[in-house]
């Protein structure tokens, strides 16, 4: 089951076979409170959503799938700020809250999140991601290391990419979601 | 659906050398992903740069997250003339350096790296290179030392739809 870079040099010609570009989401000068992907194929292995991503001040990217705003999300993080690592969990949530975003006062500076969706179109499973999170802007900033679990056994065919607390995704910020074949 | 995840080039070093670049980078995909895997010439732990474009301004900065097997840590620099990408010791270290939308020339560039030496620490980092300009090469260097025969880079283009 190959996963991006994992075992890129190992064997790349089998990656570039089989990592396929499924859709992107780009956010026009007007904003966007979420990035949303529909009618996912369950022909892959796993997902793969690369972002840059800036909003409005500081809303975080919550992940929802197949529209399910249940209390059915779970996460575990890992952070540092520049100072000190910290750890935390969420539990019973309505979403999986991934890294606060760059904000205005960081001049054309965005986010980066890189999130694998493993197993996804399984119906025998709950649903777990990884993430690897960041943005830097030159004397703050944050990078993650995060676990997500939603707590549900369905194929995953929309996955949701909300802006916390009501805020926006600005512009120039853009999702791109790809499949891995096993 | 189009695959992609396209091999760009590849260097492996015949010898040691104080640097490696991957040049005339094409600015047709999205982004940008680098898989590094070697070592250095000093038998100890140095810290791996990456330089965009050759520009040795104090345009870069970075935040890490890392643990050593004793503690976790985190940390960062600022107003610097070149980023940070991994510690580099043991033919065992491996680097994922992720380049996002390294083709716009809107923002400012942000990349992700994960660094891995088995013998000495996990880490994964955020970088800053504070210019809108395309990235058209990349260039990697140690801190007082060369990387060793036989490190390997190979830089990767993934297009999205």
């Amino acid at each position: 089951m190959p996963i991006l870079g994992i075992i890129a040099s190992q064997n790349y010609p089998r990656i570039t076979n089989s990592y396929e570009s499924i859709a992107t989401v780009t956010v026009g000068s007007g904003g966007a409170s979420y990035a949303e992907f529909t009618s996912i194929s369950s022909t892959y292995q796993h997902l793969q959503v690369r972002a840059v991503v800036r909003s409005t001040s500081g809303g975080y990217a919550g992940v929802t799938f197949n529209s399910d705003t249940g209390n059915n999300y779970a996460s575990h993080e890992l952070y540092g700020n520049g100072s000190s690592a910290s750890a935390g969990a969420y539990t019973t949530r309505a979403d999986i809250p991934l890294m606060p975003s760059a904000t205005s006062s960081a001049a054309s500076t965005f986010t980066a999140l890189i999130i694998d969706v493993l197993d996804y179109a399984n119906t025998s499973k709950y649903k777990t991601l990884r993430s690897l999170e960041g943005w830097d802007a030159n004397g703050s900033g944050y990078v993650e290391l995060q676990s997500g679990l939603w707590q549900s056994t369905s194929a995953i065919s929309t996955l949701r990419i909300t802006c916390a607390y009501g805020q926006s995704w600005q512009q120039y910020s853009s999702f791109a979601l790809y499949g891995i074949k096993g | 659906m189009a695959s992609t995840y396209t091999p760009i080039a590849t260097t492996t070093l015949g010898s040691a050398a104080a640097t490696i670049t991957l040049s005339s980078i094409p600015s047709t995909y999205t982004d940008l992903v680098m898989v590094f895997r070697g070592n250095n010439d000093a038998g100890a732990n140095r810290a791996g740069y990456i330089r965009f474009n050759s520009d040795s301004g104090t345009n870069y900065s970075y935040t890490l997250l890392q643990g050593d097997g004793s503690s976790a840590g985190s940390g960062r620099d600022s107003n610097i003339a070149q980023s940070f990408f991994a510690n580099v010791l043991g033919a065992d270290t491996v680097a994922i350096t992720q380049i996002m939308n390294y083709a716009n020339t809107t923002t400012n560039k942000t990349f992700l790296s994960r660094g891995n030496s088995a013998s000495t620490v996990t880490q994964a980092i955020v970088g800053l290179w504070r210019s809108t300009s395309a990235i058209n090469s990349i260039t990697l260097s140690l801190n007082a030392s060369n990387y060793a025969s036989g490190t390997n880079v190979t830089l990767y283009g993934v297009k999205s739809a």
